[in-house]
């Protein structure tokens, strides 16, 4: 059932980043995973996925349009409106998306500082975004965060952290909360492979096992931690059995069907029994962050081949042609709006102006706490922080 | 400067190596900071057999390229990566040291013979190091009656701003480490101060933390002399002669000093300007001798400024020439608010924010 073009755009112009639900009146399809889940302590779930057209196409545009995104901050970059930190997420799409079609709001995600597409994925904007990493007030960090440091409270995101391996303790603590407050929610704390060897996920590991918090730890492992791979920096890369007493699952990340699967499986694990690793086999396109060209340390023949073979993009793609959800000519049309989409959500970030000088001092403490900041030698400038 | 002889004497027997204040011996090639910082780690990897390097992608060259051909030069087994696990990796500095200065205690005792260097950026900004550096690696020495040390540790960070670098990566968290004795904290202003530095922190027998000025690395440019030698530590330099005011800087900051200066000088105020290198244990000395020359004292670092080495300058030359003093002392430092992302200029202390100042303290 090939769909026309104003439908096909609909969810784009409305509101393209809303729960996904299965409310969706389409019919069932069913659909087997890349490859099956490699279960440790656990009995891995079936591979047989059900999804559905409108599912299918909506993974398809919202991967295209975190896609379109990075690749749009890159040039943003190079031209100099981003400055400082910034890590792009090509290529690793396919876990945010499978992650919020199994989950809702209720359910907290927090992650490190490779956050522009978990924040999209989580209800976030693109004028939001853009006005963020062009230091705007439109920003949805008022433009004081940057890159690394986009949240979204209302939509249980809490964020992007700077430091390696430092949220995931955090996460801890949002799990307990949701256990303490019977929320029936779990929290996602998502990492690196170079994360994994931090002292900090061991220590959060055993707490949330202790404590039998809703915890998922979901390790994003695209191989490398910068520069270096996996296997040099890690004695066992299969970051799934590092739980040891903690059950853990081994998904196809590039496979947004398998990680929802995977997701949905989790989460009703973590809600009767407690944590559980999810370790998503993905890929980062970009280098490490924008000063590293990212072909020093791998071959081009590596990214190249998986981007030929296990693009997430491209493997949904296949499968709405195949079973004939939309044409090609569809679908191309869709990424044509989307590129449009990201062009106007730029501009429109670059009308935002930057924060006013005074905001400097404000959120060191909280308001009206009183306390000063002085500035050149203590007499001439005085603010009070607020 | 009174001391420097002593130290020289002493330094000289220690070192038979070429040691000098001014790096004149022998005239190098024009490299960049981290360029001179390579050359440091080479000569240090060549000169004792027990030294290593270790860290995140240093075997690659580190993000600032600043170990880049060591790792094949002296081999994987000297040079290495480690996961990215910093607390773990400044224990196993430790322990490692402390091993070294049990075999070889007696010469230990004499002269550091044995190196470890750890090389990855973030390092001081995890907050869980702070246990192993403060705890461990601080007290060693005193609290095993000198039976241990990690003297043979020195850990290389880089520090400050670099114009974009947002909320960790500019930070100059210097005044922390400065409160932990049984540390020392050295800080380079140019190539040729961090080859002759970082050497010296390597040798010293002590547990040394060396920050590097980010913003220098690939800015920073003279004549670095290529052969092996040392400046000493504890031993501030007067970089300019003057008798109005003294000013007190270290690292990146020395460069926006000297500029004001300058401009101070139009003015017809003559500034003389110091830059401290060690911060502790620091030469106050050198700065006493400046300041009742001068009767004014100017202390400027990017850190923020309540709580910063700026307030111990202050209360140390307060407390040893009072009465000398003729305008308290300024301090134009970083705002008291977390490094921010957007502002930055707003926040350091910039060159015409201490000219401000050079000339209200001279008028006061
Ligand atoms: C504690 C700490 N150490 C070092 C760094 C510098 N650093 C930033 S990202 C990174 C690599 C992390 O790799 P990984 O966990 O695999 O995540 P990825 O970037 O691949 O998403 C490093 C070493 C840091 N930010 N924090
Ligand atoms: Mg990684």
């Amino acid at each position: 059932m090939a769909l026309t073009r104003s439908n096909l755009l609909r969810p784009l112009t409305t509101s393209l980043y809303r729960p996904f639900s299965s409310t969706s009146s389409d019919s069932i399809i069913t659909v087997e995973t890349s490859i099956p889940f490699t279960g440790h302590n656990i009995e891995p779930p079936s591979r047989t996925v059900e999804t559905s057209s409108f599912e299918l196409l909506t993974f398809f545009k919202d991967m295209a349009t975190m896609r379109r995104m990075e690749i749009a901050a890159d040039s943003l970059y190079k031209s100099k409106l981003i400055r400082g930190f910034c890590h792009l997420y090509d290529g690793q799409e396919a876990v945010s998306i499978g992650m919020e079609a199994a989950i809702t709001r209720k359910d907290c995600i927090i992650t490190a500082y490779r956050d522009h597409c978990i924040y999209l994925g989580r209800g976030g904007t693109l004028v939001e975004t853009f006005a963020e990493l062009m230091g705007r007030q439109a920003g949805c960090s008022k433009g004081k965060g940057g890159s690394m440091h986009f949240y979204k409270k209302e939509n249980g995101f809490y964020g992007g952290h700077g430091i390696v391996g430092a949220q995931v303790p955090l996460g801890c603590g949002l799990a307990f909360g949701q256990k303490y407050n019977k929320d029936e929610a779990v929290t996602f704390m998502m990492y690196g492979d170079g994360a994994a060897n931090q002292g900090q996920l061991f220590e959060a590991l055993n707490m949330s096992a202790l404590w039998d918090l809703p915890a998922i730890l979901v390790c994003e492992n695209n191989h490398y931690g910068m520069g270096t791979a996996e296997w040099r920096a890690a004695k066992s890369a299969a970051y799934y059995k590092r739980g040891d007493y903690v059950p853990g699952l081994k998904v196809d990340g590039m496979d947004a069907l398998a990680v929802k699967q995977a997701c949905k499986f989790a989460k009703e694990h973590a809600l009767k029994n407690g944590p559980i690793i999810l370790e998503m086999d993905t890929y980062r396109y970009h280098g490490h962050s924008m000063s590293d060209p990212g072909s020093t340390y791998r071959t081009r023949d590596e990214i190249s081949g998986v981007r030929q073979e296990r693009d997430p993009i491209e493997r949904i793609r296949k499968l709405v042609l195949s079973h004939e959800l939309a044409t090609e000519k569809e679908l191309k049309d869709i990424e044509k709006e989307i590129r449009k989409e990201v062009d106007e959500a730029i501009a429109k970030a670059k009308e935002s102006p930057m924060p006013e000088p005074s905001e400097l001092f404000t959120n060191v403490y909280v308001k009206g706490f009183g306390t000063e900041s002085f500035g050149a030698d203590r007499k001439e400038v005085r603010a009070v922080l607020l | 400067m009174s001391i420097p002889m002593l130290r020289l004497a002493k330094w000289g027997l220690i070192s038979k190596r070429c040691f000098s204040n001014t790096t004149t011996c022998e005239s190098g090639k024009t490299v960049n900071l981290f360029s001179a910082i390579n050359q440091a780690l080479d000569i240090a990897l060549d000169t004792d057999p027990r030294s290593y390097i270790f860290g995140e992608d240093v075997s690659f060259g580190g993000v600032f390229r600043c170990t880049s051909g060591l790792a094949d030069r002296y081999g994987k087994h000297r040079v290495f990566n480690t996961p990215l696990c910093e607390q773990g990796i400044v224990g196993f500095g430790i322990g490692l040291a402390a091993m070294i200065c049990i075999t070889d205690r007696e010469t230990a005792q004499l002269q550091k013979s044995s190196l470890q260097i750890i090389s990855f950026p973030l390092l001081i900004r995890h907050e869980s190091l702070w246990s192993q550096i403060v705890n461990e690696a601080a007290k060693f020495r005193y609290r095993s009656g000198n039976q241990f040390n990690c003297g043979g540790l020195t850990i290389r960070s880089p520090y400050g701003a670099v114009g974009h670098g947002g909320h960790y990566h500019s930070q100059s968290p210097e005044s922390f480490f400065c409160h932990v004795p049984g540390l020392k904290v050295v800080i380079p202003r140019s190539p040729q101060q961090a080859k002759g530095l970082l050497l010296s922190s390597i040798r010293d027998p002590n547990p040394v933390i060396f920050f590097e000025p980010k913003w220098l690395y690939r800015l920073a440019v003279e004549e670095v002399p290529e052969h092996d030698y040392m400046l000493p530590l504890s031993e501030a330099e007067v970089i300019r002669q003057g008798n109005d005011i003294t000013l007190v800087g270290w690292g990146a900051q020395l460069a926006l000093m000297e500029k004001a200066c300058d401009d101070a000088e139009k003015a017809g105020i003559s500034c003389e300007l110091i830059d401290l290198k060690t911060l502790i244990p620091w030469d106050k000395e050198t700065v006493e001798a400046s300041v009742r020359k001068t009767g004014k004292l100017l202390v400027s670092h990017e850190a923020p400024v309540t709580g910063g080495f700026g307030a111990e300058i202050s209360a140390s030359i307060a407390e040893r020439c009072f009465s000398r003093l003729e305008a308290p002392v300024a301090r134009i430092c970083g705002l008291d608010t977390p490094f921010p992302l957007v502002f930055e200029p707003f926040y350091m202390p910039t060159k015409n924010k201490i000219l401000d100042a050079i000339k209200a303290t001279v008028n006061y």
